[in-house]
């Protein structure tokens, strides 16, 4: 560890503010009361005791307690995405309990299995059944049980209300008096029998999902709004440049705010003080010297600059089929497509605390990666990785990995200098300045179509940052500048899937040109990689349309053989009452012109599947684009809570809508530019459209993820209803007022 | 340290800042009122709302020192969860909040508007929000939150 430097300024200790509420349910008037139990409790400073956590084992994700409630340990946690509903209602479902008898607990190293980042919309559809088949699993051993003691045969019983019981009717025996100590002592059985869906009661409902009363009154705890006694605040001051070097630090600067102390470890330059706001006005005044560095690309020549590479290798990712002989009336149509860098956009910029001490450390933390961090932390921290604990509470939404981890590492360094717990909120500027961002993503496609249209020939080439292979987590900053022991590499989640044509084609390839690097820090951004790469194919196979002078969406459902695909186009095209006919439509020299759009995803070739229709008013004039209508068709399958599916598909609508039109990191030489809201414009309520979704239930089929796939479609679906608008293709985002009033010209 | 004398939700409180430019944010999470989120400190994200005698206000451009005598109501002050103010109670049986890291601003800059204007359009209403940011899109059921506390619609 490099010089640490504090002021002698003794730091008055404080009793640190409480927060939170203890609650109880909640009904009202014309609501369905829940009951849920495990909202509003407070959480606890130390948190529970450490418990098994063998994702093998029965233990590891359920514990039968003596009052004859149930507690479920989830690695995966709620983002605001309805897991908290969600979850309880699988695990309530497969046990045969009131769902108000589940209490949950998410994503605590110490006391939840490692179930993978809560990242890729896994949520449900690996979380979730993970802890049914252990809920599946306890469910045949209770009934067993209850068999011996009741004499009976097991298929004469059932579980229900917590008990097992005869089907006839009759008394049962309590789960809790069916289990020593509380515990399974079990392997999950992936083949337990699972309930057959027609008898489902509580999965399918779209029962409240239990944070949103105390999210509405103010008593949910953030991690914001937690505190240990002693707590510290503590703000970094991070460089004007990237990559500068911290040369000195004046701590004279700041000798008129009292207690304050400074921390400075290699180039990594943060204060501490007893309050907030001493702590904001002393990073704000703290004077320090930093080395020059401008090594970021221009801007403006990004596109060249991803071309120019340099490349780590080449790859085909995708080659099926044959091309055959071109007929002399094949045409071939060439374009490229361009995504521009964007941020996760918090409202809420990213915040920890973290009590470090000399044995041991514990972390709140908002990460969506709890366990995996906590290898990152143990290293830089020099701690046995049993001596760190990862506890998650909730942040504001992220959407893939924001500056959480980061803003933990920073209290976690302030933390261990200090002696002190302290905690870390980052300023608007830090969020939006040094949050891991979505990476650029260019595409060229070429495609050959016959006379009729048929795809005869398709290649999709990208430059897209290569992820480094095996790392374990995304370097964070903090220990970056203090010089100290972390993995080294980029991550960007899983960017180069859903880039080729979900139709048919005589021959369809895809190949990567891997970048070795990116100009800023990349991470997973919701949809990694699927928005840009949706965007150019699903943009492209409306140009392919437009040359084969054939209606959009009959073009699609020709070339869709996939019985669930063509089903969410047809909805999505009914609810726009969507007549046949050529692209662009009549109306393109108005001075408004309207036009309607339609794009399709099959997320990940093989999970949820969306489409989305849209209508847009484009003013030729000011090259504003209105969007009034959404119409959004979804599949995931079973549907564990409606209503929470329906939330999800709403915000990814509406944020890609916000990505697509208006977002786009700047940056100079140096470090990024636009690091506030009026520099990085979000959608705003006067840009909300009208949206209408058809959300189709499956209950037979697996349950599919919902954090991300109607996001994939939407950026397609506008640009083709501009093209029908104006007759004018956008092929770079996002699609602002200047950039559309230029492209019409 | 000076105190500033304040009146929040209905009680009087002393609020302790070492600097009269605090902004108000900061007093009240200090004192445990920690539903008003900060989320610029510039004014632009509405995060923070709050009534200053009935008005809405950005909590991290106000300072404390000006708010001594006024009276101030966040979201705690409302309504609770047994007892849910009318717009609170819209929010629940709407299911708004994703992360719900805004809603305390959208209900707070709500309660603002519907003190004025008991019955407003849906138009008056997406004004009025124009400048709260969500980020995770509870922007419809945002709106029909509020049209359902005036008593339109639910």
């Amino acid at each position: 560890m490099g010089a640490l430097t504090t002021r002698k300024d003794t730091v008055s200790r404080r009793a640190a503010l409480r927060t939170g509420a203890l609650i109880v349910s909640f009904g009202l008037a014309g609501w369905p009361a829940s009951g849920w139990p495990q909202e509003g409790a407070t959480p606890l400073k130390s948190g529970p005791a450490p418990r098994p956590v063998d994702p093998h084992q029965v233990d590891g994700f359920l514990a039968v307690n003596a009052d004859g409630s149930v507690t479920i340990f989830s690695g995966k946690v709620d983002l605001g995405t309805g897991l908290r509903a969600a979850i309880p209602q699988m695990a309530a479902e497969e046990l045969g309990i009131d769902v108000a008898k589940i209490k949950l607990i998410e994503g605590d190293t110490a006391t939840t299995p490692d179930q993978g980042p809560t990242s890729g919309s896994t949520g449900i559809m690996r979380g979730g059944i993970q802890i049914r088949q252990a809920a599946a699993t306890a469910r045949r051993v209770l009934i067993e049980r209850a068999a011996q003691r009741l004499n009976a045969a097991p298929d004469s019983l059932e579980t229900a209300d917590g008990h097992v019981r005869p089907k006839s009717g009759g008394d049962g025996i309590k789960f809790a008096d069916l289990i020593d100590n509380g515990r399974f002592n079990l392997t999950v059985d992936p083949k337990a029998p699972l309930k057959d869906p027609n008898t489902y009661t509580i999965v399918g409902k779209s029962l409240p999902r239990p944070d949103v009363p105390a999210k509405v009154t103010g008593s949910h705890v953030y991690v914001h709004d937690f505190s240990v006694p002693d707590m510290l605040h503590g703000r970094v001051v991070r460089p004007p440049a990237i990559g500068a070097k911290l040369v000195s630090v004046d701590e004279d600067s700041i000798k008129d705010l009292t207690g304050v102390r400074v921390v400075h470890i290699g180039d990594f330059l943060g204060v501490v003080a007893d309050d907030e706001w001493t702590a904001v006005r002393a990073a704000r005044a703290l004077k320090a010297t930093w080395s020059e560095w401008n090594g970021l690309p221009d801007q403006k020549e990004l596109i060249a600059a991803l071309r120019a590479g340099p490349l780590a290798r080449d790859e085909e990712l995708a080659s099926r089929g044959e091309a055959g002989t071109a007929p002399a009336d094949a045409k071939t149509i060439k374009a490229t497509y361009f995504w521009p860098i964007q941020t996760h956009g918090s409202i809420g910029p990213s915040c920890a605390i973290a009590d470090v001490k000399p044995n041991q450390a514990t972390i709140w933390t908002a990460s969506q990666s709890t366990h995996r961090y906590r290898h990152a932390f143990a290293k830089f921290l020099d701690l046995p990785l049993q001596a760190v604990r990862l506890i998650y509470l909730d942040g504001a939404g992220c959407y893939g990995m924001n500056g959480h981890e980061d803003a933990a590492a920073d209290a976690a360094l302030l933390s261990k200098a200090t002696g002190r717990p302290v905690r870390v909120q980052w300023m608007r500027q830090d969020e939006h300045g040094w949050d891991p961002k979505g990476p650029p993503q260019l595409l060229d496609l070429v495609a050959t179509i016959d006379a009729d249209g048929r795809i005869l020939d398709w290649l999709t080439q990208m430059w897209i940052p290569e992820a480094t292979k095996g790392l374990p987590s995304i370097p964070l900053l903090g220990p970056q500048a203090a010089g100290l022991d972390q993995a080294h590499g980029i991550a960007t989640g899983l960017i180069s899937q859903n880039a080729e044509p979900p139709y048919d084609a005589d021959r369809s390839r895809v190949i990567a040109h891997w970048l070795t690097d990116t100009p800023l820090r990349p991470a997973h951004i919701r949809a990694p990689g699927k928005i840009a790469n949706c965007f150019a194919i699903e943009s492209f196979i409306d140009e392919l349309a437009a040359a084969a002078e054939q209606d959009p969406l009959a073009f699609r459902l020709r070339g869709l053989s996939d019985r669930r695909g063509i089903e969410v186009l047809k909805r999505a095209a009914a609810m726009l009452n969507w007549q046949p006919r050529l692209s662009p439509g009549p109306n393109i020299r108005s001075p408004i012109s309207r036009g309607r759009g339609v794009a399709f995803v099959h997320y990940k070739n093989q999970e949820t599947l969306v489409a989305i229709g849209m209508e847009v008013a484009v003013e030729h004039a000011s090259g504003t684009v209105s969007v009034e209508r959404v119409v959004c068709a979804h599949d995931c399958g079973l549907m564990i809570n409606p209503d929470a599916v329906r939330a999800q598909v709403e915000g990814n609508i509406l944020q890609t809508l916000s990505r697509a039109l208006m977002e786009e990191v700047k940056f100079d030489h140096s470090h990024v530019t636009s690091v506030d809201w009026s520099t990085y414009p979000i959608l705003t309520f006067s840009d909300v459209p009208k949206v209408e979704i058809d959300l189709i239930d499956r209950p037979t089929e697996p349950p599919l993820g919902v954090g991300e796939a109607a996001s994939a479609p939407v950026a397609a679906a506008l640009a083709n209803a501009i093209f029908d608008a104006t007759g004018v293709r956008l092929r770079r985002a996002p699609f602002t007022k200047e950039r559309v009033k230029a492209a019409i010209g | 340290m000076p105190a500033y004398e304040l009146r929040i939700n209905g009680l009087p409180r002393h609020a302790k800042a070492s600097d009269p430019d605090q902004p108000l944010l900061y007093a009240l999470r200090s004192l445990g009122l920690t539903a008003t989120k900060f989320g610029c400190g510039l004014g632009q994200c509405g995060a923070c709302t709050v009534l200053v005698d009935g008005q809405a206000q950005r909590s991290c451009l106000t300072t404390v020192a000006d708010c001594e005598g006024k009276s101030i109501t966040t979201l705690e002050g409302l309504g609770s969860i047994v007892t849910p103010h009318p717009i609170q109670a819209a929010f629940i049986a709407e299911q708004v909040p994703q992360c719900g890291y805004c809603t305390s601003g959208m209900i707070m800059t709500a309660a603002g508007l519907l003190a004025r204007n008991a019955k407003p359009s849906e138009a008056d209403i997406r004004a009025e929000l124009e400048g709260n940011l969500c980020r995770c899109g509870s922007h419809i059921r945002v709106v029909r939150a509020v049209l359902r506390a005036s008593g339109q619609g639910g």
